[in-house]
């Protein structure tokens, strides 16, 4: 906008612009601040409700989601971040880098062997409360993988996930009415399910005496944190 | 260095099969030719020599697969070999080994990128490479237990991972007073590793001194899906899942191209022109992003290049979802052309795609006005990461990666397949060996595709109606002769996308391995960032636009 171009062409109105804190604090009440919302409440600007609900309400309304690509799914989910689909309309679109400034885990891939106790670590990592999302087939069950020797049969194998959104990948779409459905349940003061997950981090030391852990015991510090996957059982 | 003296160094000899019988002479204990090269057999202790010899003697500069596989009495490691100025002169080196001890001797020596190839090898068939610099597990964590692979393996059996730091292999750690290095785990959960990619990076001051990738946090099983899967149609979903950045179809190609070869199946021509037009509409999609993620990386722009970059995937991205059906995972390809036509009402297609063909341009003079003509930018990429196209040679890099090294190899023009070589369009090298040589290839390849899609609207619009056949007659089951092996590849978004295949007689192949671009360009990383600063590395490793899809695969 270059300065030529009054802003009265933009917006539309001859309030003055350039120097809001003028416009706010001068001779009467400036209309530009009065939402809907607070027409709605009259002349006492004061409202009465429960504190829990207060603050499921806020919370459900700014999420902060934590930058986590894994596989294929990353791809729609960046599209559902971007413009277009821009996720940050609902409240929920800011991706942080690290775990300890996020509360929302959205796991967009396939799980496998290798990196379910590094996924275990960054959602431990996450402050409460937390809530997941898990994107895509692969999160579900393994999806188009689940026969594979080192896939692990779904996230919730490992930490506990709130929404499922199936899809081989979930359009943006889908995945922005899975986070809408999310946060739904999060100012009804929904609470994440309490699941039993098969795959924990343990320390070594602390495994019950099998073949297999004798045959490691060697390579392995009893202190070390392990995960282990016992796969005949998996579903 | 320009691609002009460097072939005038290596004129590329034709070198018939009775020269390189006679070159490897007694060495060959058998043939065992593959439908798309001859194949000698050679003793495990020969390796060495034998690769040396087709290396110097007959210009064989390009490892770019090897084939690790059991069978029922023995063990087999395939090589094989190419050339960068002729990659149609191919040859395989097989060596067998035994079933009670699969030794071989190993290639790294001859070839660089054979430590990454055979270190898989050990990993999932179970050779063990004797004098190898650094025989441990590459994709599967270091505990686990067998090999996958390998006939009789169980896939029931627990297995247990480890969650642990990894020590510094070159000093111990900063902590300690005497020692000036530190020790950074890059990743494998971090927003500049494009994906789950663990870098063990050992830092002096600011300076690396030692880079070592750890990949295998995406190993998804693709091999092994693959080789449950029916030629027919089971296979295909797979490959949009290597290479998952919207470069599906370029991927599909290479399945489709590998399996008719296989199998001996015609594709009508309008299929093939189809087939080039959508390919190229995915390679206009990965490189978007690439260009996106990079900016990304260089100076954190999420909010002007990476967002534009998105745009402009999204308009490729709907006129593929016009065509194919789906977003991202197209499974557009049938063996024998392709799914179906395009969409009706045909002239809408036509339109959308010309006129996000006629905006290119203007985006691109975008692109380079924030990009490439930033001074930010340049100094930040100019001279960094630089890759010497012997050095990549060595690696094995392809794609973008050995383009912007001065190496001029494209597939689609010296490996000619669908209908790239009835149409106008250019191969780009750019000499600069460094980050924004790089970028730059990246940058005008969109614009070549651009002309390839247009070329091929004009021959679709004016296709006559009744000769547009789209499959031809495949049968239902698939059942190529047992023991037919091939190796083939095409130009995908990254670089030469290969696939082995050996039939074994079922309708399920024998054997299915996949050369992946990103893992070779991948193995280069170190030695592009060695010496150079952190922050340098990370533009490396951006500028490398890998998919971990399909570096673990
Ligand atoms: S659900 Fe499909 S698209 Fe998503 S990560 Fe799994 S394979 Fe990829």
């Amino acid at each position: 906008m270059s300065s030529e171009q009054p802003r009265t062409q933009i917006y539309d109105s001859t309030a003055p612009s350039t120097d809001t804190r003028d416009s706010r604090i001068g001779e009467g009440a400036d209309d530009r601040f009065n939402s809907k919302l607070r027409e709605a409440f009259g002349s006492t600007p004061f409202i009465l409700t429960k504190f829990d609900k207060f603050m499921n309400w806020v919370r459900g309304n700014s999420m902060f989601m934590l930058q986590f690509g894994i596989a294929c799914c990353s791809i729609e989910m960046m599209h559902t971040y971007a413009i277009k689909h821009d996720l940050d309309r609902f409240g929920a679109g800011v991706p942080r880098a690290s775990p300890r400034q996020a509360d929302v885990m959205i796991v967009p891939g396939t799980i496998v062997s290798k990196f379910g106790p590094r996924m275990k670590r960054v959602y431990d990592q996450m402050p409460e409360p937390k809530f997941v999302v898990g994107m895509g087939s692969c999160t579900i069950s393994g999806g188009p993988f689940q026969e594979g020797y080192n896939v692990v049969k779904g996230a919730e194998e490992i930490i506990p996930i709130d929404i499922h959104v199936p899809g081989c990948p979930p359009r943006p779409e889908a995945l922005v009415y899975g986070i809408a459905k999310l946060q739904e349940r999060i100012r009804n003061g929904e609470s994440t399910p309490v699941v039993v997950k098969p795959y924990e981090l343990e320390e070594f030391g602390d495994l019950p005496q099998d073949e297999l852990v004798q045959k490691l015991a060697d390579d392995i510090d009893e202190e070390d944190l392990v995960m282990r996957y016992n796969w005949a059982d998996s579903p | 260095m320009s691609t002009g003296l460097e072939r005038g160094q290596q004129p590329p000899v034709d070198v018939t099969e009775d020269e390189l019988a006679a070159l490897i002479g007694d060495r060959a204990l058998a043939r065992d030719d593959h439908l798309n090269a001859p194949g000698f057999v050679i003793r495990p202790d020969d390796v060495q020599d034998v690769l040396t010899d087709l290396r110097d003697e007959a210009g064989f500069d390009h490892l770019a697969n090897l084939t690790a596989q059991e069978y029922a009495d023995r063990y087999e490691s395939i090589y094989h070999l190419r050339k960068y100025a002729d990659p149609t002169q191919e040859v395989s080196v097989v060596v067998p080994t035994t079933t009670d001890e699969p030794v071989s001797q190993t290639a790294e020596p001859v070839f660089r990128t054979a430590d990454w190839h055979e270190r898989e090898a050990f990993d999932l068939v179970g050779i063990d490479y004797e004098g190898h610099p650094d025989p441990r597990r590459i994709l599967l964590p270091e505990t686990w237990q067998g090999h996958p692979l390998s006939r009789g393996y169980d896939q029931e059996k627990p297995q247990l991972v480890t969650l642990t730091e990894h020590a510094n292999p070159v000093q111990p750690d900063h902590h300690d007073d005497e020692s000036d290095t530190m020790f950074l785990n890059i990743g494998p959960h971090h927003p500049a590793t494009h994906g789950v990619l663990h870098i063990e990076t050992v830092l002096d001051g600011e300076t690396v001194v030692d880079v070592d990738p750890d990949i295998g946090y995406l190993h998804r099983c693709e091999e092994q899906m693959c080789q449950q899967g029916t030629y027919r149609h089971q296979i295909m979903p797979y490959p949009d899942r290597w290479d998952y950045v919207s470069a599906g179809l370029l991927n599909e190609w290479a399945y489709a191209r590998t399996a008719e070869d296989l199998a001996d199946i015609e594709v009508p021509e309008y299929a093939q022109v189809i087939r080039t037009m959508g390919a190229e509409l995915c390679r206009i999609a990965a490189h978007m992003l690439a260009l996106a993620t990079f900016a990304l990386d260089v100076y954190g722009d999420f909010t002007a290049i990476f967002q534009y970059g998105m745009r402009d995937r999204e308009v490729v991205q709907d006129i593929l979802e016009d065509l194919t059906g789906q977003r991202l995972m197209f499974n557009y390809f049938r063996l024998g052309g392709v799914a179906w036509d395009l969409p009706e009402p045909r002239e809408e297609f036509f339109e959308k795609t010309r006129d996000f063909l006629d905006g290119l341009p203007a985006k691109v003079d975008e692109y380079n006005d924030l990009l490439t003509g930033n001074e930010i930018f340049q100094i930040r990429c100019h001279d960094t990461g630089i890759l010497e196209p012997e050095v990549a040679k060595q690696y094995g890099c392809t794609g973008p990666v050995a383009r912007g090294s001065g190496i001029d190899y494209d597939l689609r023009r010296d490996d000619p397949y669908g209908y790239y070589d009835n149409l106008e369009w250019d191969v780009v090298t750019e000499d600069g060996c460094d980050n924004y040589s790089r970028v730059l290839v990246r940058m005008q390849e969109v614009e070549e595709s651009a002309k390839i899609i247009e070329q091929c609207v004009d021959l679709l619009e004016d296709w006559p109606e009744d000769e547009r056949t789209v499959q031809s007659n495949v049968p239902r089951t698939l059942k190529p002769d047992a023991d037919t092996e091939i190796y083939r590849s095409v130009e995908a978004a990254k670089g030469e996308l290969g696939i082995y295949m050996r039939s074994d007689g079922t309708d399920k192949p024998g054997r299915f391995k996949i050369r992946s671009p990103c893992f070779h360009n991948l193995s280069a990383l170190p030695e592009m960032s060695e010496g150079e600063y952190v922050p340098d590395l990370i533009a490396s490793l951006g500028s490398l636009d890998i998919v971990l899809g399909e570096v673990d695969r």
